[in-house]
């Protein structure tokens, strides 16, 4: 059931209630989508590692909205919500999570490892930030065929401190490649904070040494991310090369399933829940708008409810792939 | 409709846990997202947050209970205006209880132990009969890329030194001539990150070809080889793989020292989801290389600095040789040399010397290492009961010690002596001129373990 999304049409449009309001539903399904996940994961039907996108939706529900059909997305292992924004089918995308058939690389890439060609998505992938250098390649390809495409390659800040993304931006710097580098930092990778971990402490500024154009952005805020997104779209489509987007972001729960995050305090994730939420901040905002009552909002709480409920049953009914498929799938024939 | 709260699992390990703390009590207003418990597992103390909404019903696990095992009612959440009278009883003292195994987790029917037969789609080839042309090795790896970006824009040439310098070893001499700035790249050195955004490009529908100065700087890049070229089709389910080439010298070339000197065969040999070539003359390196780009595959290519400048007659018109064939580059009835690279050239000449001695050697060029021609080896062995490989890596889980063992499962009762190694000596290779020598295999070495073989 993929989300319909507004079409761009540049950095100066004014937002529409209704564009507002599908962004909200995106937020919101990603979040009710995660937080079944997580619940499937407690009773053994999700393995292994299982990482939550909870607090950031914000960030890719408002750069998606900036790509066009064509464009190429590709994160890192956090990307349940990645691929929900890509459009992807929330069946699909749980049934991989429980490793089934019907799983987006049937049962045989689970969490980490899933893909759609057709929706643009070239993973989830387990290594941190190798899908940097990936994602300035599918960018190399989109220039290469002059296909007017871009790559969004979004990465943690826990990623930010690896060879590979210097490697990366010096690269897509070098030959003006069309990509957008996002990286989403929450503070976070896994238990070490960016104080402790990342020299300087300025994200963004590290693009500037490479001549890229920076841009931080608040994201918890999804009119501010979109906001941002259609600008260094333009700039990238302009051919003026790639851009470095740090949003500043929050996940609620730990890095993986079995984290318990000791390392942060509890009010510190209390503040961020009440003052910055990217949902309800937006519930809020709608609400002023009068774009929706109560009531509305009630009826789009249950149809998202519904599709989070039928992707989970969906999960469990799908069979586990045949044993044959152990054997398919390792080389081209 | 009443929903049961379950003990969750909150590790990839955890089994039961320890119910630390309610954080609601019954009657309580429960919203999605809000932690209504603590949990102790293996670990840690981990939070645990409702996942639908209603009101607390009834808690069956009162706090500070241990041992409660995964996946047992902890507690039952109504929704607005039901009442909790309807609950019933339900597995109150749960703790000893055995969760059910989730319906998924059961063991099924075994898989099969051995892969079936590989797909045998026939190996498509070409491989011309008429006039020959000497041409040198680096001068076939040329043409054949220069052939096959003719056919396929989607055929680029990226690596250090590629373009402006013409290729560190002069492979790409003339290719940027011909094809220009957007097909033949010079790339910072940058190994890691210029093999990642290849594999992006391929993902990307193109096919690169990635030239490593030599194989030994592609070390800085194995994980973008093996995580993200070797495994993205087998992971996506078959939706997208990595139609590339990685090519360059590998082995030792002269006087350059261990760090500059190592054959990766075994490495990438060991590898589901990478086929690997080792041609040994010019006839190889062009119609494998034509056949390494066809490929939809990532195809780790491996070439021999010192083989570059000598030449070999290569049949004129289109050559593509098909992947996993070997060549019987010498027949014979006595024995058989396994060798690929530029230790096929070293067994021809051990087998001349064994000639002289009467023993009459059969040479196999092995051409692919993966996949490997194991029925041509078989034949031969079958025929010989005789079996030395020749390789220039180390002699742990080195070509030879694969061979031997498949020709051990393959031919046991075929064979009349123990297969022989042939490889480097067990230390990372020396500079000085006399230890170098020492260390590398030589045409004595195969000599002796063929005599050997032999009886003699």
């Amino acid at each position: 059931m993929a989300i319909k999304k507004p079409a761009p049409k540049g950095a100066t449009e004014k937002p529409t209630a209704e564009m507002l309001m599908s962004f909200y539903r995106e937020m919101l399904l990603i979040r009710r989508f995660e937080e079944r996940a997580g619940q499937l994961y407690g009773m053994g039907l999700i393995g292994g590692f299982c990482h939550l996108y909870i607090g950031q939706e914000a960030v890719v529900v408002g750069l998606q909205s900036c790509c066009k059909p064509g464009d190429s997305i590709i994160t890192s292992y956090r990307d349940h919500g990645h691929m929900l924004a890509c459009g992807m089918d929330p069946k699909g995308v749980m049934a991989e999570l429980t490793g089934r058939k019907d799983g987006y690389s049937k049962g045989k890439g689970g969490s980490m490892h899933m893909f759609s060609r057709e929706k643009g998505f070239y993973g989830g992938h387990g290594i941190v930030a190798a899908q940097v250098p990936i994602g300035a390649g599918l960018a190399f390809a989109h220039k290469y065929k002059g296909d007017g495409g871009l790559a969004m390659a979004y990465m943690g800040d826990g990623a930010f401190n690896q060879g590979q993304v210097y490697e990366s931006f010096n690269m897509a710097s070098l030959w003006s490649l069309p990509v957008l580098f996002i990286v989403e930092n929450n503070k976070y990778g896994m238990g070490t904070s960016v104080e402790r971990s990342t020299a300087g402490g300025d994200l963004a500024a590290r693009g500037v040494p490479y001549k890229m154009k920076t841009m931080v952005v608040d994201g918890m805020d999804v009119m501010a991310v979109r906001e941002a997104g259609l600008e260094a779209v333009e700039y990238i489509r302009a051919g003026n090369g790639p851009v470095l987007m740090e949003a500043k972001t929050y996940r609620y729960r730990g890095h993986s399933m079995s984290d318990p995050a000791k390392y942060r305090t509890k009010e510190e994730l209390e503040k961020m829940r009440a003052e910055h939420d990217p949902i309800d901040g937006l519930r809020a905002k709608l609400i002023a708008m009068k774009a929706g009552d109560e009531e509305s909002f009630k009826a789009l709480d249950k149809e998202i409810k519904d599709i989070v409920i039928a992707a989970a049953e969906f999960s469990q009914t799908s069979p586990e792939p045949d044993a044959s498929e152990l054997w398919t799938d390792v080389l081209v024939a | 409709m009443s929903v049961q709260i379950l003990m969750p699992a909150l590790s990839p390990t955890m089994t039961e846990g320890k119910l630390a703390k309610w954080l609601v009590k019954e009657g309580d207003k429960v919203q999605t997202g809000k932690v209504i418990a603590e949990i102790e597992t293996d670990k840690a103390t981990m939070e645990m947050e409702a996942v639908d909404e209603g009101i607390m019903g009834k808690i069956l696990v009162a706090e500070g209970t241990e041992g409660v095992a995964v996946n047992v009612p902890i507690a039952v959440l109504l929704e607005e205006g039901e009442s909790a009278a309807n609950i019933k009883d339900a597995p109150a003292a749960a703790p000893v209880q055995k969760a059910e195994a989730a319906p998924a987790q059961e063991a099924k029917a075994p898989a099969q132990a051995a892969p079936p037969p590989p797909a045998a789609a026939a190996p498509q080839g070409s491989i011309p009969t008429g006039p020959t042309k000497m041409m040198t090795v680096r001068e076939a790896l040329r043409d054949a890329m220069a052939e096959e970006m003719r056919a396929d824009d989607r055929v680029f040439l990226m690596g250090e030194e590629v373009a402006e310098y013409q290729g560190a070893y002069k492979v790409s001499q003339g290719l940027l001539q011909e094809f220009g700035a957007r097909r033949v790249i010079d790339t910072p050195i940058t190994e890691h990150g210029f093999a990642g955004l290849a594999v992006g490009a391929a993902f990307g529908n193109l096919k690169p070809i990635v030239e490593f100065m030599t194989f030994n700087f592609a070390m800085q890049a194995m994980d973008h080889l093996i995580n993200s070229a070797a495994k993205t089709l087998y992971m996506s389910g078959g939706q997208m793989g990595s139609p590339m080439v990685f090519r360059g010298p590998n082995g030792a070339a002269a006087r350059v020292g261990a760090q500059h000197s190592q054959d990766f065969a075994s490495w990438y040999a060991h590898v589901p989801g990478l086929k690997v070539l080792s041609p040994w003359s010019a006839e190889d390196a062009k119609g494998l290389l034509k056949a390494a780009i066809r490929d939809p595959n990532p195809v780790i290519f491996l070439e021999n600095e010192i083989l570059y400048g000598q030449s070999f007659p290569v049949p004129e018109g289109e050559l593509v040789i098909p992947i996993g064939q070997a060549k019987i580059e010498r027949p014979g009835k006595d024995i058989t040399l396994t060798a690929y690279s530029i230790m096929v050239g070293k067994a021809l000449k051990a087998a001349e010397k064994l000639a002289e001695e009467g023993i009459d050697a059969e040479v196999i060029n092995l051409r692919s290492i993966r996949p490997l021609d194991i029925d041509t080896i078989v034949a031969s062995v079958k025929k010989t009961n005789r079996l030395v490989n020749c390789e220039e890596g180390w002699v742990t889980c080195g070509i030879g010690s694969e061979i031997a063992a498949l020709v051990m499962e393959q031919a046991f009762d075929y064979l009349d002596a123990p297969v022989g190694r042939v490889c480097a000596k067990d230390v990372p290779l020396p500079y000085a001129a006399n230890l170098e020598h020492m260390a590398l295999p030589q045409v004595e070495d195969i000599v002796a373990a063929a005599k050997t073989a032999m009886y003699r």
